[in-house]
């Protein structure tokens, strides 16, 4: 508990070589687990130029990097909530409501419309989350679970149980943020990349983001402090479910529509691409850095398996799983060698 | 130097005696009076609840989250979870159809030492890497799903199998045979619980794990019995499922059954906080969930709010039972 809030004070005088030396080893520990993902990432570019002509082409990277942005920007909201302590299962859902009301929204009140009420449910749903688990004690997990079915449940209400899709129409300006190009990226990629930009600002350059370490590294200290926990910890989950509402619209412009059953199973991948990216799922440490490594890894190591002949789909879980195996039971016996 | 800080909000205001008092019977006898209400009230509003065709129904769909709901008690009461219930389901389901060819009892038995396995490696994660429970388990969610998944290469699988067939939709004495399993397992678990070293180990090891491994406990080896269980009851909820559907479904099968599971035990007065092991009340929280959604469903309620109706008793359920990790 004391070793995660001890500043980086310069060792002591009467510091011994046995302080030293667990100094040098746990910083060697820390660097592994930041850059792990980096290596891996390294490796797997690497092993994908050699093994297929095709992968390192221009074309590719760019297929590889728009087929991850909604990951990318959930992925940014999930590190801060990881960081916090928690956990938001209810992205991939959140997604969905977003999409949907985009659409929906399009269709009916214009362009404006359907981006700012979509993003405005959205936070609200996270608001919610944020409520329940700061003021009401609750656990993230299990009260994200709840709003993983309620969220879904309104996409469905919203869509008559998907039975009625809304087009958004042909000459709504908002279909331009899905499919638009800006200096030579699709638009989605650049706000993913701004995402990781702002977050990366704010987690490591504000008293916010200092506080949300903090807070993860142990609340009841963060509580000492003085510091605004409560209203941290909502903060967070607000910040999640507004990316994930931009995702979710992002997805619905570029495809002029909103599929309820947006999303599924992508509250995994963000996980797994913040613990793959060295972020503890103990809370209080971590970074976005790690993040983009993480979801670009998951991105290319699907494309790996698409020009494979393994059946895509299917097999993704199954690496992304293990991989996330591997690196969890990593970090967690460095994490116990990081104490003794 | 972990020294206990106590939660502000407890010093500042202490809450009224009487009312925790008030709680606490909520919270124990809640789910009966709810179920009782809900049954009178669907006895009074609708004609064919009684009938035994509208019974057996809501047993043989009650049946499978019941059983996973047993397993998720016990981990639950070590202060554990378990997310990778309804993948280990869908391993159980997409091996079947490969050992019909030796037979339904090789077949069964293939798949519920699936569902072991898959418990086993959750237990060891926990208990000797030490992964938290919520991690270790949603690795295997992730995992154990695409696993099914690629073994089935996510294709549905039918099963023509006449006693497959029995053990899913046949009945005995008038009873479902699902339910007369998920009832016989229920008693098992129960007496094991109640009754045996395990049982009292496995409460105490959730109510303070410190004292339990000071006291000598084998913590270790029954965290991961207790993993293990849960994984057997999940596989074989898991079968069940596939006989009563008479196919394997990798994608559909046991799909958020890990969220209905909590909520049974919660429901039921089971803290998320470990220490406290409630069978009985279980059993009355998944009949309640159960009538609940019959309920919604004969209303024609649609399935949007159903979905955000069940999410609000989720929430409901955790709430009331969240005061006693303050104490």
């Amino acid at each position: 508990m004391s070793q995660e809030l001890a500043p980086a004070a310069p060792p002591s005088t009467q510091a011994t070589a046995v302080d030293a030396a667990a100094d040098r080893q746990s910083r060697i520990v820390g660097l592994v687990q930041r850059s792990a993902a980096l290596i891996v990432l390294a490796i797997a570019l690497l092993v994908g130029s050699v093994m297929y002509s095709q992968f390192a082409e221009v074309s590719n990277f760019r297929n590889i990097l728009e087929s991850r942005f909604s990951l990318g920007l959930i992925a940014v909201g999930m590190t801060f909530v990881i960081i916090s302590g928690g956990i938001d299962l209810s992205v991939g859902s959140v997604m969905a409501v977003s999409a949907v009301l985009t659409a929906w929204s399009a269709t009916n009140y214009g362009s404006v419309a359907a981006v700012v009420v979509p993003l405005a449910v959205c936070a609200v749903i996270g608001l919610v989350n944020g409520l329940l688990i700061a003021r009401g004690r609750l656990a993230p997990f299990i009260v994200t679970l709840a709003t993983l079915l309620g969220a879904r449940g309104l996409a469905l209400k919203i869509t008559d149980e998907g039975t009625t899709k809304q087009l958004v129409p042909d000459d709504a300006w908002v279909l331009n943020l899905g499919r638009a190009d800006v200096a030579g990226l699709p638009v989605p990629i650049l706000f993913a990349v701004a995402a990781f930009l702002v977050g990366f600002v704010v987690l490591n350059r504000t008293r916010f983001g200092q506080s949300v370490f903090a807070v993860g590294g142990s609340e009841d200290a963060a509580n000492l402090m003085g510091l605004p926990v409560r209203r941290i910890k909502v903060w967070v989950y607000v910040a999640s479910a507004f990316l994930a509402g931009v995702a979710g619209m992002l997805v619905a412009a570029r495809a002029g529509t909103g599929e309820v059953t947006l999303g599924q199973g992508i509250e995994l991948q963000a996980i797994a691409a913040v613990v793959i990216g060295g972020t503890l799922l103990t809370g209080g440490s971590g970074g976005l850095g790690g993040t983009a490594a993480g979801v670009v890894l998951l991105g290319v190591i699907s494309n790996l398996i698409n020009l494979s002949d393994l059946p895509n789909t299917y097999y993704q879980g199954l690496v992304s799983g293990l991989f996330l195996l591997v690196v969890v039971v990593a970090q967690t016996l460095l994490a116990r060698k990081k104490r003794t | 130097m972990t020294t206990t800080v106590a939660d502000p909000a407890e010093v500042v205001r202490p809450p009224a005696p009487r009312r925790e008092v008030a709680k606490a019977w909520v919270r124990d006898r809640g789910v009966y009076v709810a179920l009782g209400l809900l049954v009178l009230y669907n006895v009074a509003t609708s004609e064919g609840f009684l009938s035994r065709a509208n019974i057996n129904l809501n047993l043989i769909q009650v049946a499978v989250t019941l059983i996973v709901s047993l397993g998720m008690a016990m981990v639950i009461g070590t202060e554990g979870i378990d997310l990778s219930v309804g993948a280990t389901m869908a391993i159980a389901a997409v091996l079947m159809p490969d050992y019909m060819g030796y037979g339904l009892p090789v077949a069964i038995l293939v798949a519920v030492a699936a569902g072991a396995v898959v418990g086993l490696i959750n237990g060891l994660l926990i208990a000797v890497v030490g992964v938290q429970p919520i991690v270790a388990t949603l690795i295997m969610l992730v995992t154990g799903r695409a696993m099914a998944n690629v073994y089935s290469n996510g294709q549905l699988t039918e099963i023509f199998d006449p006693a497959l067939r029995t053990l899913g939709t046949g009945s005995t004495l008038g009873v479902p045979n699902t339910a007369l399993v998920a009832l016989l397992l229920t008693a098992v678990v129960g007496v094991v619980v109640r009754r045996t070293t395990f049982g009292r180990r496995l409460v105490a090891i959730g109510g303070n794990l410190e004292a339990s491994t000071l006291a000598g406990l084998p913590v270790r080896r029954t965290l991961i019995t207790v993993y293990v269980v849960s994984g057997l009851l999940a596989a074989i909820a898991g079968v069940l499922y596939t006989a009563r559907t008479g196919a394997a479904n990798p994608g559909q099968i046991g799909d958020l059954i890990e969220l209905a599971a909590i909520t049974a035990v919660v429901v039921g007065g089971t803290p998320l906080s470990g220490g406290r092991v409630r069978i009985l009340a279980t059993v009355a929280g998944a009949l309640l969930l159960q009538i609940v959604f019959a309920t919604l469903t004969r209303n024609n309620v649609d399935a949007g709010y159903a979905r955000i109706f069940q999410a609000a008793i989720i929430v409901g359920a955790v709430y009331l039972q969240r005061d006693r990790t303050a104490s």
